[in-house]
């Protein structure tokens, strides 16, 4: 399997009072066209390592990396040139919140229109016909209607499946998700999972799955990267989660209170020094 | 006897011709040393149901009785000395500019509390945090400690009704785990009674000996924590949050094409 993205040595950093403070600290991975989870708490650099690969990395802070390679092209000296041609059309990212990451004042249709033409020739017309397409592919079930709308018209889990056809209109190679299902309700959450899932056995999709929640990565991604402190610190299948070797990554699935009852208190996490080393 | 009686609670907001009902006739009665949780998805009302006991919701119809006593509007002091709250978001329901001693203090001067340094200083110690927090600001805390501090601003009144509106949601797992075993402790201390609104179940099912499910501001089914436990829901409804907690089934996908 070639690789898709290939991330070695991941550093951010960004400047303070007392000189610049790493939040992700040698962050290694590759992934090919699967499921990749990044789990951690807040804090943990999670969040930043997905904003690095689309060198999205807020002022000040400064990402570097021994290599940042997506398909072959490094990322790491991409022209803004380069930038233009990727983001968006082969590596898109969906965030967290769909009130903060759609335009406010445009409908939904113009702003799946406009991500559309601006990667690719295409008349009004296709586009329209193309952004239709896209509700309905995430199980929107009034596509014309939604086009029509702004976002504060819509539902949580509304904005975010609009979202998510926002993002995957120029059909990228790679989706980064980061916690794409927080805001939203259980029961939406497992739609819009059934969504990005279909995508990826479908079009063979690569994707990253930002998330906090332990159980939901475990039982949908196919591999992955518990984060503490900046640094990975287990790399596991999935499936084998619950039979973690890291005492952070076993710490933070036993403190979950489980439906069926269990221990009583709750055990504690309980933090080593030596871990962040 | 009920220490906390709802009886066919409706809540309409509205603004100007616009009339949403929120909650359209929730009854329910909490026993006194018993925790109650309400489970929902946004937009259920669940939320509302808390607001509405403590009369920051417009209560349209039904009576509310604590302690046997009916509640009428405005609420009268006593009412606060035996009804707390702790709100979601820790960040926004601590003044950013008061210190957590004026925090703990400003209650107990309003309801001429004796004593109070002592009380202050227990107070912190009771939720686990030290002399050391007494004179910071909220922003020089961590969200799970001025959670501890939004409980120990609730507990101080020494309330027997404590009405918890999602505490952990805003919180790590981690961190939830310490948050809720100190809610356990509490209330196993001093016989506290809890109403719990989340919207995870598994939270619930941990902490409450009863639950009720609401949807669109109506009461779906009323449960033991054994049924949750065990699985056994009635209504399709509360079926699909049970499934939805399983997490993800690629199964089920060839189910629903």
């Amino acid at each position: 399997m070639s690789d898709l993205l290939n991330v070695e040595d991941l550093r951010i950093s960004f400047p303070s009072r007392h000189g610049p403070v790493e939040v992700v600290r040698g962050v290694s991975f590759s992934m090919g066209r699967e499921r990749l989870g990044i789990v951690g708490e807040s804090g943990s650099g999670k969040s930043q390592t997905g904003r690095a690969i689309l060198g999205l990395t807020p002022e000040p802070g400064k990402a570097v990396a021994k290599r940042l390679e997506f398909d072959g092209t490094n990322l790491r000296n991409a022209t803004k040139a380069q930038w233009r041609e990727i983001r968006g059309q082969r590596i898109s990212m969906v965030m967290q919140d769909p009130k903060f990451s759609l335009n406010p004042v445009m409908t939904i249709g113009r702003q799946l229109m406009e991500a559309y033409r601006t990667h690719g020739r295409a008349t009004k017309a296709e586009a329209h016909a193309k952004s239709l397409e896209m509700l309905d592919a995430v199980q929107i079930r009034d596509p014309e209607r939604v086009m029509g709308a702004y976002p504060h018209e819509l539902s949580g889990g509304m904005g975010q499946r609009a979202m998510i056809a926002m993002m995957l209109i120029t059909e990228p190679e790679l989706l980064i998700a980061d916690e794409p299902t927080s805001a939203l309700d259980v029961t939406v959450q497992i739609e819009v999972l059934r969504i990005l899932d279909r995508l990826v056995t479908d079009r063979g999709m690569g994707l990253i799955f930002i998330s906090h929640d332990l159980r939901l990565v475990s039982s949908f991604c196919d591999r992955v990267l518990v984060m503490y402190a900046g640094q990975v610190v287990e790399e596991i299948k999935a499936s084998e989660l619950a039979h973690a070797k890291h005492p952070y990554t076993q710490g933070l699935f036993n403190c979950l209170p489980r439906i069926e009852g269990g221990v009583r208190p709750l055990p504690i996490l309980e933090r080593d020094e030596a871990w962040a080393n | 006897m009920a220490i906390l009686d709802v009886e066919n609670l409706e809540v309409t907001f509205s603004k100007g011709a616009e009339k949403v009902h929120a909650v359209r006739g929730v009854s329910f009665a909490v026993k006194q040393g018993e925790s109650y949780g309400i489970v929902g998805e946004s937009g259920s009302g669940k939320s509302t149901v808390l607001r509405a006991i403590c009369a920051l919701a417009p209560r349209t119809a039904g009576t509310i009785r604590v302690d046997g006593e009916a509640l009428t509007l405005p609420l009268k002091p006593a009412f606060y000395r035996k009804v707390q709250m702790v709100f979601q978001d820790p960040y926004a329901s601590l003044h950013p500019r008061h210190t957590i001693d004026r925090v703990l203090s400003e209650p107990l001067a309003i309801h001429g509390f004796d004593d109070r340094e002592r009380r202050v200083d227990r107070a912190l110690e009771d939720v686990g945090l030290g002399q050391g927090f007494r004179f910071r600001y909220p922003h020089q805390l961590s969200g799970g400690q001025r959670q501890r501090v939004a409980i120990a601003r609730a507990l101080i009144l020494e309330p027997s009704i404590l009405l918890l509106d999602e505490p952990t949601s805003a919180l790590d797992a981690s961190i939830q785990a310490e948050v809720l075993n100190l809610l356990d402790r509490l209330r196993a201390e001093r016989g506290l009674t809890y109403v719990m609104v989340s919207h995870d179940l598994s939270v619930v099912a941990h902490m409450c000996e009863r639950l009720l499910v609401m949807q669109h501001g109506l009461a779906v089914e009323e449960m033991s924590r054994e049924d949750l436990q065990a699985r056994r829901a009635r209504e399709a409804y509360t079926q699909s949050l049970l499934s939805a907690t399983l997490g993800y089934r690629a199964d089920e996908k060839e189910k629903t094409e």
